[in-house]
């Protein structure tokens, strides 16, 4: 079984930092369906709607009735390996640096033979669990998992060069006074992360969580003004070449629609939700795309807090959803910037939460530390889109089906 | 309906060009080489030549098209075989119905592959689209992870060990002591088999062929034109093909010459016993032992016993890739599934030199190609005939 990693020894600077390199990552079109059910932890193979037959590799027609009417659905995935090897040698750079490398033939109980990565403790002859996960090209695989969990699986190498697993890492959240800073810290620490740095702004006014986060071991709270350019700097100056995850959790919220609203509370909301994204990235993301293969602690993701919103706007909220909206693109800039380098942008969408500025909504909303847990299970299964919540996960359903009659419901002319 | 014979129809000029491990020079230089000292042989000049057959997975971005014109020919026949490992059989067998039903009259088959550093990788990183997605981005194995995952299933399911594996290798790297042109030019014992580098489990360094640059060819024709052209020369006794045999098998355990193997001797009128040597397509040793099997020379899942009663050395008493296979002449590309062929060639006309086997006559060619995702697609085989002069 796969025993406990050991934390990682200190650096020596003088030696060189290894350089991030990718797996191959030239995908079909149609593979694409892979990455995209991984980058929200689904498990969906292409089935034909005519005979039914569940297809792999993915295709363009169906290899028993030749239909091209091939649904992505959710498949069980339960399976068997048939076959296994240790890979001693390869031509692929990425590969190279992690010999040896096991992958084996699973038969899954829906049909296809799956050729996959193998975790460290299953074999030829057992039963599996397969999962699909993102690698560090950001292309969906197919990783063969023990059918039963076990305390430390998530250590396997193999899986952990597949989710941005907080173990041993230091992580950086930026607000201090945002109610899911709290609960996130005591996640992170449970799921074994060395360190974290909390950033406050305007220290002058602290917070009424202050004294409690401070005064906890391995914490730090450090001033960080995300909407000041030079604040941002002098922390990544400061923490940067150590950030190995960073959580966005500054936001700034206020009620109202767009006609009545104050440009003033509107400019706020930009400049922290979605400029402040962008400062942090442009201080933070370098350094850490740098160090996306420094070892145990490697730098691993940058997380991104979003109002479901971003999808469709909230009347009763225009200029924040206006701004979620900003935030979610400018992330998706950054997901295209930091693939080169394997960094992980995540982002976890949450429906209106429990705190001050929602105090009016009725139920249910989110309370933070649900979004703190949906935010540490993004890291520990290496996703790069969380929907947290009832409200969220419906909002999300009926984007996906039809964004105009969402838009339209949201603007009061559904039954 | 009952296949039509391919009498009237002969091969002949078998052409290797010596191979080496890294080249600068193109696929169509090697193919020039192989294609120039074919014609010569029989006395042909290339306007003259009016059958044209490819295999190359290096000659982007040109087609065979482009060939004709870089290479001055006017044919009004052309194929381009993109089968790998299993090219020169079909090649043979496409080429050899032409010329019977005379729509050619010479038929030129050529495979050559350039080896330039690094091209091995990026031919493999875009081998096929099933490879892209689904077996390249796990581990970046190539063909050798592909195929140790089958020879592990293979080997729990029959019971079958690295050292029967390496009586195949060993005794190829025999043969190839004796054959001119081949890459590998010192002994393997068993011993050093065993202890190879591990590559990718279970296979270890002497169960891989050595990806090299290099061309082979040989000429397709009407046996009188043969004859008028003084050119010793084998006859057509059969031949088969299959591609993605057994889609349902969850591992690949045999392969398409299942399929159609009773046909191959039906139509040749003999049976595995006639056969005087053997060449398979040997990537690995595993899959020349499933071609014992699946081409009747023994029960499947006893290809391990069968390699340890048998001497498949030039001399032995089962004569097996007499020129040391792809396992130690070398894997020239496309070129890897023209090697048996050639040699089976030489062998029955008796042109095969250091090699010969004592009185062949008939000779069994076996190909094997493209690992589209998890398997090997193409299988092939042909059975020729020469008077042994």
């Amino acid at each position: 079984m796969t025993g406990a990693l050991p934390p990682p020894k200190k650096k020596n600077p003088q030696l060189r930092q290894v350089v991030p390199t990718l797996p191959p990552q030239m995908r079909s079109r149609a593979a694409l369906g892979l990455t995209a059910a991984a980058a929200r932890g689904a498990f969906l193979l292409q089935h034909c709607a005519e005979c039914g037959a569940v297809q792999y590799p993915p295709r363009d027609a169906c290899s028993a009735c030749l239909s091209v009417e091939l649904d992505w659905r959710e498949t069980s995935r339960d399976g068997r390996v048939i076959a296994e090897t240790r890979i001693h040698a390869s031509p692929d750079p990425y590969y190279r640096e992690r010999l040896p490398w096991r992958t084996g033939l699973v038969q899954l109980t829906a049909g296809p033979t799956v050729l996959c990565h193998l975790h460290g403790d299953i074999g030829r002859g057992d039963a599996v669990r397969m999962d699909l996960k993102l690698d560090k090209a950001g292309q969906g695989v197919m990783i063969a998992l023990p059918a039963t969990r076990s305390a430390d699986m998530a250590d396997d190498g193999q899986l952990r060069a597949l989710t941005a697993h907080p173990k041993h890492r230091r992580v950086l959240i930026t607000d201090i006074r945002s109610p899911v800073t709290r609960p996130l810290i005591e996640g992170l620490f449970r799921a074994g992360a060395a360190q974290i740095f909390v950033g406050e702004s305007e220290s002058w006014r602290r917070g009424s969580d202050h004294a409690a986060i401070a005064a906890l071991d391995r914490v730090s709270v450090l001033p960080l003004d995300v909407s000041d350019a030079a604040s941002v700097s002098r922390l990544a100056a400061e923490i940067g070449g150590k950030t190995d995850i960073l959580i966005n959790t500054a936001r700034h919220v206020r009620p109202g629609g767009v006609l009545g609203a104050d440009t003033v509370f509107a400019r706020e909301e930009f400049e922290i939700n979605a400029l402040g994204l962008m400062r942090l990235a442009q201080a933070f993301g370098p350094a850490m795309a740098s160090r996306t293969a420094d070892g145990v602690n490697s730098s691993v993701a940058f997380v991104n807090l979003l109002s479901v919103h971003a999808l469709s706007a909230d009347p009763h909220y225009g200029a924040f959803s206006a701004s979620q909206a900003a935030a979610l693109s400018i992330s998706q800039t950054l997901r295209a910037e930091f693939r080169a380098s394997g960094l992980r942008m995540i982002n976890v969408f949450a429906g209106p939460t429990d705190d001050e500025w929602h105090q009016p909504l009725p139920p249910p909303k989110v309370p933070a530390a649900a979004l703190a847990r949906s935010v540490v299970e993004a890291l520990c299964e290496g996703l790069e889109e969380v929907f947290c919540g009832d409200v969220a996960r419906d909002l999300e359903a009926r984007w996906r089906s039809d964004p105009k009659v969402l838009e339209r419901e949201l603007s009061g002319g559904g039954a | 309906m009952k296949r039509q014979d391919y009498s009237g129809v002969v091969v002949t000029a078998p052409v290797s060009v010596p191979y080496v491990r890294y080249s600068r020079e193109t696929a169509h230089w090697w193919i020039a080489r192989a294609l120039k000292q074919v014609l010569a042989a029989a006395g042909l000049k290339p306007r003259d030549l009016d059958g044209f057959s490819v295999s190359s997975f290096t000659l982007f971005p040109d087609t065979p098209v482009g060939l004709t014109q870089h290479l001055g020919l006017s044919p009004r026949w052309l194929d381009s075989i993109p089968m790998g490992g299993a090219s020169g059989v079909v090649a043979l067998r496409r080429a050899a119905r032409a010329v019977q039903a005379g729509d050619v009259d010479v038929v030129a088959c050529i495979a050559g592959d350039a080896n330039r550093i690094d091209s091995f990788r990026q031919l493999l990183s875009s081998f096929s689209r099933f490879a892209m997605d689904a077996s390249y981005p796990y581990g970046s194995g190539g063909p050798n992870a592909s195929f140790a995952l089958i020879a592990d299933a293979y080997m729990a399911e029959y019971g079958v060990t690295r050292e029967d594996f390496g009586r195949i290798a060993v005794a190829q790297r025999a043969n190839a002591l004796n054959y001119p042109n081949a890459i590998m030019t010192s002994p393997l014992t068993l011993e050093q088999y065993l202890a190879a580098r591990p590559i990718s489990e279970p296979f270890g360094l002497y169960d891989c062929v050595m990806p090299c640059a290099g061309a082979e060819g040989f000429l397709v024709m009407r046996e009188d034109e043969a004859q008028a052209r003084g050119l010793a020369f084998a006859r057509i006794s059969a031949t088969i093909e299959r591609h993605n045999a057994f889609p349902e098998d969850p591992v690949q355990l045999r392969g398409g010459w299942a399929v159609d193997v009773d046909e191959l001797y039906e139509m040749a009128g003999c049976g595995p016993g006639d056969i005087d040597l053997l060449q398979t397509y040997d990537d690995y040793p595993v899959i020349s032992m499933m071609q014992f099997e699946d081409l009747g020379f023994c029960a499947k899942g006893e290809g391990a016993r069968f390699v340890r009663d048998h001497d498949l050395t030039i001399a032995g008493d089962f004569p097996h890739n007499t020129s040391g296979g792809q396992l130690s002449a070398g894997q020239a590309g496309a070129a890897g599934g023209y090697l048996g062929l050639v040699e089976a060639i030489r062998q029955v006309t008796g042109q095969a030199g250091p090699t010969q086997v004592t009185s062949a006559r008939t000779a069994m060619v076996s190909g094997f190609g493209m690992i589209n995702y998890d398997r090997g697609l193409c299988s092939s085989a042909a059975i020729i005939t020469g008077d042994g002069r």
